[in-house]
């Protein structure tokens, strides 16, 4: 071996004068090889539910916690994005970089390490550890997973390893809890420095001479590697078969679909019989007048019509915890390289595009693991075509109103099903189309190549996907006290205004009536209302404040007051209208949350505006032809 | 499938290459073809204990000396892999 291979003595760097007390320990970093576990044992140590799933990637921007579930409230802990070594891959990693050598605005410099190592793969997570521990910080090493490293045979001794890396080690299971207390010892003995021998690291940034010392390392302190999880690889010879694989997927996901109508849609009907007596019965209380007008018809119309799909967007969101939590993610960024190689992209893309399923801000945050920064912004700027969870009660709406209750195939595959798979289909392909027009034109480069790192499947824990649910369950119940509440009660007002000798005008001639009426033209070639209309401009807030205003204004109407929403669109829009209106949805970007999100990530207002500009043209364009189709056939 | 080696050299632009190898794709690691993705390419391999996927112009530039006693369930299979399986000099 060459002189470059071998590993090179190096003397930390002189800490600071005066070496940190315990009393000087402000700001701890959590760092580790992506899917080590770290934001499981932040999550631990903090109290906090910071997003763990099972693909290397999940985290990618820091979160600052205090340590709450050590007892040290004193303490910052920072959990960072996943990092393989110092030499930033990606711009996820450039984050962990960044925040660890302080350059990162309005988070301090770390001033300890908690690195978080995977116990079950050691030789390979040890390379990190030596540019770790260059930076001189008081570390310790914290071999996760330990459970499953035993439960596999594996082995390590963990004072060896400590004497080699001259840090404190401890064997944790950030999932079962295991090992904790030990972070706690750390931290408060830290002021007990003892004078070290100097430390035998590789030389930095090489990582020929890295991966040597780092199994000299495993081998010195006696680490067996577990054996491998067969399990994984009998799994992943179906999941990745040619003919088996893809198909399993697809039967998986339409049965979702079929789900989400034959046991979620009765549920939310019950849901809202339910709520529609208990808004009667306790309206009953107020005084005839107004004020009843304004808590019923208004705030409490509009609010539960959207609280209604509740069920639904808790199936959905179930489904894709377990897609998550399992490891199955990273198979269908592998599944689909294919396809996003032929529209210019690669597997990585896939999956943000895949978790903007739930809400587009997190997947637009995840597109921080591609590498290429045009490829980056090409998936940013496709990813609101994906059809999010904000979109579901639209549709569900829509399709109970509209689409009859036929089915195919011996009941198994039901008409409004096939409706909502083709809603999904036509964002997952105006997402690629778009991004395949940008790639070869405005974003062109060079192919990236495509590496990735595919976990060992696990079993999602009950805990962690109730945890999902419960978190996003509440998410879109605030939503829908607040935002959606603001609104209809808003447009409650504005439809009782103004008032004559002290009654309400007819809903025609209220303020909101007129404005309706004023943008009418614009949207009667798409087969529009005015009610529709209304809806529009609200749901440029969020999606789902579309089903509140027609619940609002639908409630407001004395003509239609005593029927159900669903019963009352039905009556009021045609059947081209209703279509062209789901298919506006499948493409417009109606979210502030997202166009913010956008200009955070892109760093300007050129692409939001570019982007909402370009999927509201296509989503006219296409609501236009499909109001003319429609209409022509079935009208 | 199951074929494996004992990897010899990379030839790659410098930052893939060196993300490659803080994966665990250094000199003297024993490498193992796992699967392929249903359209062939990418194809999973085992290093150092964990599952990269890697698309074929990459692992092209990856040189792996095949074993002459094969330790997989099936012979080695040099022919199909001709790209991966090279012996450096």
């Amino acid at each position: 071996m060459s002189e470059c291979c071998e590993p090179a003595a190096f003397v930390p760097p002189v800490r600071q004068p005066g070496v940190k007390a315990a009393g000087d320990l402000h700001t701890i970093a959590l760092i580790g090889p992506p899917n080590s576990g770290k934001s499981t044992l932040f999550n631990r140590l903090t109290g906090l539910r910071q997003k763990v799933a099972n693909y290397p990637g999940v985290t990618v921007e820091q979160r600052m916690g205090r340590m709450a579930g050590v007892g040290r409230d004193d303490l910052v802990l920072i959990d960072l994005p996943g990092i393989y070594s110092l030499d930033p891959y990606s711009e996820d990693a450039r984050v962990s970089i960044d925040v660890l050598e302080g350059h990162m605005p309005g988070t301090p410099k770390p001033d300890a390490v908690l690195l978080v190592l995977d116990s079950l793969h050691l030789t390979r997570q040890l390379m990190l550890a030596a540019p770790v521990l260059a930076l001189g910080l008081p570390t310790m090493v914290l071999l996760n997973m330990s459970d499953l490293m035993d439960a596999r045979g594996g082995a390590v001794d963990p004072l060896k390893l400590a004497q080699e890396l001259g840090a404190p080690v401890a064997l944790v299971s950030a999932t079962k809890g295991t090992g904790i207390d030990s972070v706690r010892m750390f931290l408060n003995r830290n002021d007990a420095k003892i004078d070290q021998p100097p430390l035998m690291l590789p030389v930095l940034g090489n990582a020929m001479s890295t991966h040597r010392w780092a199994a000299q390392v495993s081998t010195r302190t006696g680490y067996r590697a577990p054996l491998s999880a067969k399990m994984t690889r009998r799994v992943d010879a179906v999941l990745l078969h040619r003919v088996w694989g893809p198909l399993l997927f697809l039967v998986v996901v339409f049965a979702v679909f079929q789900v989400v109508f034959s046991v979620g849609l009765p549920v939310s009907n019950g849901l809202q019989d339910v709520l529609a007596h208990f808004g009667k019965w306790a309206t009953g209380f107020l005084p005839a007048g107004w004020i009843r007008s304004l808590v019923l018809d208004g705030a409490w119309n509009g609010v539960t019509s959207v609280l209604v799909f509740l069920p639904q967007i808790l199936l959905l969101f179930l489904f894709i915890g377990i897609l998550e939590d399992t490891g199955y993610l990273a198979r269908a960024a592998l599944i689909a390289d294919r396809v996003m190689r032929a529209i210019g992209l690669n597997g990585k893309a896939f999956i943000p595009l895949l978790s903007a399923y739930a809400c587009a801000v997190p997947a637009i945050m995840a597109t921080r693991t591609i590498e290429n920064k045009r490829d980056r912004l090409a998936t940013i700027l496709v990813t609101p075509f994906m059809t999010c969870s904000a979109r579901l009660p639209v549709y569900l709406l829509f399709i109970a109103a509209f689409v009859p209750n036929a089915a195919f195939v011996g009941g198994l595959i039901s008409l409004k099903t096939l409706v909502m798979l083709g809603l999904y289909g036509i964002g997952f392909l105006a997402a690629l189309v778009t991004a395949r027009l940008l790639k070869s034109s405005i974003l062109k480069s060079s192919e990236t190549p495509f590496i990735l790192e595919l976990p060992q499947y696990r079993m999602p824990t009950l805990r962690s996907l109730g945890l999902r649910l419960w978190d996003r369950g509440g998410v879109f119940m605030k939503q829908a006290g607040t935002v959606i509440l603001c609104v209809t009660l808003g447009l409650w007002v504005l439809a009782n205004v103004p008032v004559h000798d002290g009654h309400p005008p007819e809903l025609g001639a209220s303020v909101i009536g007129r404005l309706g009426h004023f943008i009418e033209p614009a949207i009667a070639p798409l087969g529009f209302n005015w009610k529709i209309g209304i809806g529009l401009l609200t749901s440029v807030m969020a999606r789902e404040v579309m089903v509140g205003t027609m619940g609002t204004l639908y409630g407001a109407d004395p003509e239609t007051q005593s029927e159900t929403l669903q019963t009352a669109l039905h009556h009021d829009l045609p059947l081209g209208g209703a279509i062209a209106l789901m298919v506006f949805f499948a493409f417009a970007l109606q979210c502030t949350s997202t166009i913010a999100v956008v200009r955070r990530e892109t760093n300007s207002w050129k692409w939001p505006a570019v982007q909402f500009a370009y999927m509201l043209a296509l989503a006219y364009g296409a609501a236009f032809v499909t109001n003319q189709v429609v209409t022509a056939i079935w009208g | 499938m199951g074929e494996s080696g004992v990897l010899v050299s990379l030839d790659l632009p410098a930052g893939v290459q060196n993300h490659l190898m803080y994966m665990g794709f250094v000199p003297d690691a024993r490498v193992r073809v796992l699967h392929k993705a249903p359209a062939g390419d990418p194809t999973v391999y085992s290093v150092d204990g964990i599952e990269i996927a890697l698309r074929h112009e990459t692992s092209r530039a990856i040189w792996v000396a095949a074993d002459s006693i094969s330790t997989a369930d099936e012979p080695v299979l040099a022919a199909e892999e001709p790209e991966l399986i090279g012996a450096a000099r």
